[in-house]
């Protein structure tokens, strides 16, 4: 039987032991002399979080299907196990081997939001690898960064020696060979990486040297290493079909947020909102055929146990099968005891039906992510769902027994006056209104519609139309959000309605890291010395300590918020190719000011310049009539 | 028609807490493909329920639940073959042990507990520094030991003698009988609790290994003995 790295005696003093224990199903457990080359997956957060990422389970397949290779996961322990960790100099371990982290090949990181950057840090100090590249010996395993927080990795790019750009089912093979080829040969870590630079989407921070101006602002990247290309396209994985998938995914004994089958039905979003990032470093958008996702459905259902499945992408319902295949699972899994979670697709009749269908009378809430409140401001962001749209739904809906409506919207948009914020609780409002409209009394049963309303804080991100923008300041975000409080309170439904807003300190944060350059990994380095880690959970976030950090290193964290850029400034983002290019981004903030909307990409192509990949939806034969 | 699954849990997964374990059956269930008929109503569930929830932290090589199968669906399904196609699915440390057809009117798993042996082995670095085979031959001279339990909501007295059927000590290994039921379950850190104390020394939970052998009915027989191979 395995050894495991913590004695029970720890493990029986820590919360969820089953976080550090590994042996789940479908875990993998290979002969450490067999293979050439082991890998660490980590996703800096806690276990419950990690372990909910589609992403890592489909590498984790994938580099196990490798003779050669083996890959374990590692999530960062709690803070009750760190302290312990440190006290009795326990270093940190895989889940599967137990082994110690630093023994390893390959340590490979998830960066899937700003807020684990500290995270990162615990990770590899507490696996004994020195935190910055500069310091690893050839004794050190080389770390990896990949996922959506690498298209500005800049702020942790030190921590790095290298950042896979784009996604991971294309090259890691190559990037293995290469290893292998290199340590064969009495290779050093400098001249692999060297090789690896050569690579497309690998980008090797120490090859790069950021060069400011004057006033602080980017200037360029300065190479250091002739190995380094000058700019690094992403990585598209172009067969989309023929992608590895999580077909045998790891099922956790814990109870965790995505405890289903997740169907990936494709990749990429043809809406092309103006504040999201993943709609454009996505691009272009890649189905997968219904025939694909009916054998993985089948795969995973059996390998699994599972008693749900859920569809999963950016925008599912423009997926251009979805009914048939909503259609298929309804008929496939009802006699079989297995739930179908329909995600918030375009209501219509064919919803509700469905709806019906798979939930029998039990009835959830319906979700609408309008963004913004006003119309005016929908066309700023080019969110493309109107009034109608959500009235229509909703009033569908009412009339088939739903009661309950979630909205999302964000506070801090460009251009946001308190009209446009004024606006929220007033569709909140007309929600309510077109409940009593379109329900009789006699028909409501006692019930009353409840709509709640959530708000968020706009960031400014790299590769948006929005990353010229100013952020709203902290104080600013908390007036706002009392005046949707106030103004919520005095609507003539107001029983009807709640709100909720989140905490602006996190947000400053994240708007800073999001729009941040290497300077930064001074800060985050004291801010983690200091104590800070788990900083997306509120019983750990210390915001005050951050600021220190902050302070010490002599940044100005506004420099990076609460500065709109002019047009002609470079960004440190700018040497990162993601096939959309910065002319139609450009294009794109002017239509934002301007209040002009831009169709999506099966209605008309707007000549983003993610065809270069040369293929998905960019060669799709376009309904001209729109769609 | 209903079966009894008897089941060990040992290594690493003695971590696993009893709801994580229960669900963990009901996806091994599904994945070796096992009949399970389901209850009605709007959100349907698997007609299963076990004996008794395990602590986490214990071993055991003798965990029951009772199963509803679909009667029309059972053709070729023996005790062998659900046995053999769990393990099939099943992780390491999770075995399954016997399956037995149980007789209509069977009390479930649950009702049908009495009593549960245990073995408690002490961590060699935590060894008490009073004699213990005394304390145990103390014990069992006495014909009244009352302690008072207290659990998260009160306080109550209990005679341990009425509840530890027997108590012995063979190389460091302590063999426990103790009642499991409902009403009056009493856990064996709750006895290594009171020879500790009974005898001025302070006792730390965390340095008991606990392994459960297996549980038993009022005739104290094991609650697979209900049921009949098929």
């Amino acid at each position: 039987m395995r050894k495991l790295a913590l004695s029970d005696e720890i493990l029986l003093s820590v919360t969820h032991p089953e976080r550090y224990i590994g042996n789940e199903l479908n875990s993998v457990t290979k002969d450490k002399n067999s293979v050439k080359v082991r890998f660490a997956m980590c996703f800096p957060d806690v276990y419950e979080i990690g372990m909910s990422h589609l992403g890592i389970q489909i590498l984790y397949g994938m580099f196990n299907s490798y003779e050669d290779v083996w890959c374990e996961r590692v999530y960062s322990p709690w803070t009750d196990l760190e302290d312990i960790m440190r006290e009795r100099n326990i270093p940190l371990f895989a889940l599967e081997s137990q082994d110690p982290v630093r023994s390893f090949d390959f340590l490979g990181m998830t960066l899937q939001y700003e807020m684990c950057y500290s995270n990162i840090l615990q990770v590899l100090d507490l696996s004994g690898i020195p935190v910055f590249s500069k310091d690893r010996t050839e004794d050190d395993p080389i770390v990896i960064g990949g996922g959506p927080c690498t298209y500005n990795s800049e702020p942790i790019a030190d921590f790095f020696d290298i950042i896979y750009l784009g996604e991971g089912e294309t090259d890691y093979d190559a990037l293995f060979d290469l290893y292998i080829d290199n340590k064969n040969n009495g290779g050093t870590r400098l001249s692999f990486l060297q090789k690896a630079a050569h690579i497309p989407g690998l980008y090797i921070p120490s090859f790069y040297e950021p060069v400011y101006n004057e006033d602080d602002t980017f200037r360029e990247m300065k190479i250091l290493d002739e190995n380094a290309p000058e700019n690094i396209t992403k990585d598209v994985c172009m067969d989309f079909d023929g992608a590895p998938y999580a077909l045998k995914p790891v099922i956790p004994f814990i109870k965790i947020t995505q405890d289903r089958v997740v169907l990936e039905v494709q990749r990429g979003c043809i809406r092309g909102c103006r504040f999201c990032q993943a709609g454009m470093i996505y691009r272009p958008v890649r189905e997968k055929s219904l025939e694909v996702l009916k054998e993985h459905a089948r795969a995973m259902i059996e390998s699994t146990g599972h008693e749900e499945i859920s569809l999963s992408s950016l925008s599912t319902s423009d997926y251009s099968r979805i009914s048939e295949l909503v259609r298929w699972l309804v008929e496939e899994y009802r006699t079989k005891y297995i739930n179908i979670s329909l995600p918030s697709l375009r209501i219509d009749n064919f919803f509700l039906d469905m709806m019906e269908r798979v939930s029998d009378s039990k009835k959830g809430s319906l979700t609408f992510a309008p963004e913004a409140g006003s119309q005016r401001m929908r066309d700023v962001i080019n969110k493309g769902i109107t009034t109608e749209d959500i009235m229509s739904g909703s009033g569908l809906a009412f009339k088939a027994g739903w009661t309950k409506v979630k909205l999302y919207f964000m506070l801090g948009l460009p251009g946001e006056t308190d009209e446009d914020v004024k606006a929220i609780p007033d569709l909140a409002n007309d929600i309510a209104m077109n409940y009593f409209d379109t329900v009789p009394k006699d028909e409501r049963k006692g019930k009353r519609v409840d709509v709640n309303t959530s708000t968020s804080f706009f960031i400014p991100k790299p590769f948006t139309p929005f990353q010229w923008c100013a952020m709203d300041t902290r104080e600013e975000f908390i007036r706002k959000a009392h005046l949707v409080k106030e103004t919520m309170e005095k609507e003539l439904n107001h029983k009807s309605l709640r709100y909720q807003y989140h905490e602006s300190d996190l947000s400053e944060l994240e708007g800073v890291f999001a729009r941040g350059d290497r300077r930064l990994s001074k800060v985050i380095y004291d801010a983690y010395r200091s104590g800070c880690r788990f900083d997306s959970w509120s019983e750990c976030f210390r915001y005050d300590l951050w600021c220190e950090a902050f302070e010490k290193n002599g940044i100005d964290r506004d420099f990076y918020t609460l500065r709109e850029r002019s047009l002609d400034e470079a960004f440190p983002w700018d040497f990162i190719n993601i096939g959309v290019s910065k002319e139609f981004l450009k294009k794109e903030y002017l239509n934002a000011k301007a209040g002009i909307v831009t169709p999506n990409c099966r209605e008309k192509c707007s000549g983003c310049g993610a065809s270069v990949f040369g293929g998905g939806v960019c060669f799709e034969k376009r309904n001209e009539a729109g769609a | 028609m209903k079966v009894r699954i008897r089941f060990k849990k040992s290594g690493p997964v003695k971590f696993i807490g009893h709801l994580d374990t229960m669900r963990f059956f009901q996806k091994l269930l599904r994945r070796a493909g096992i009949p399970v008929a389901y209850s009605e109503g709007f959100s349907p569930h698997q007609k299963m329920s076990f004996a008794q929830a395990l602590g986490v932290g214990v071993e055991s090589e003798g965990e029951y639940f009772d199963l509803e199968l679909i009667d029309n669906r059972c053709d070729g399904w023996s005790s062998e073959k659900i046995v053999a196609s769990l393990n099939s699915f099943t992780v390491d440390g999770i075995e399954i042990a016997d399956c037995v057809k149980l007789p209509e009117k069977t009390k479930n798993a649950m009702a049908s507990v009495f009593a549960a042996d245990y073995i408690v082995t002490i961590k060699k670095d935590c060894l008490p520094s009073f004699d213990l085979e005394k304390a145990i031959a103390d014990f069992n001279g006495r014909d009244s030991v009352k302690i008072i339990k207290t659990t998260k909501k009160s306080e109550r007295e209990l005679e341990l003698k009425e509840l530890v059927y027997k108590l012995s000590i063979e190389e460091n290994e302590i063999f426990m009988r103790l009642n499991a039921s409902s009403a009056n379950s009493v856990k064996p850190v709750l006895v290594m609790e009171y020879l500790f104390e009974e005898n001025g020394q302070e006792f730390d939970p965390l340095s008991l290994m606990i392994k459960r052998l297996d549980i038993y009915d009022e005739s104290m027989n094991p609650l697979s003995a209900a049921g009949v191979h098929f």
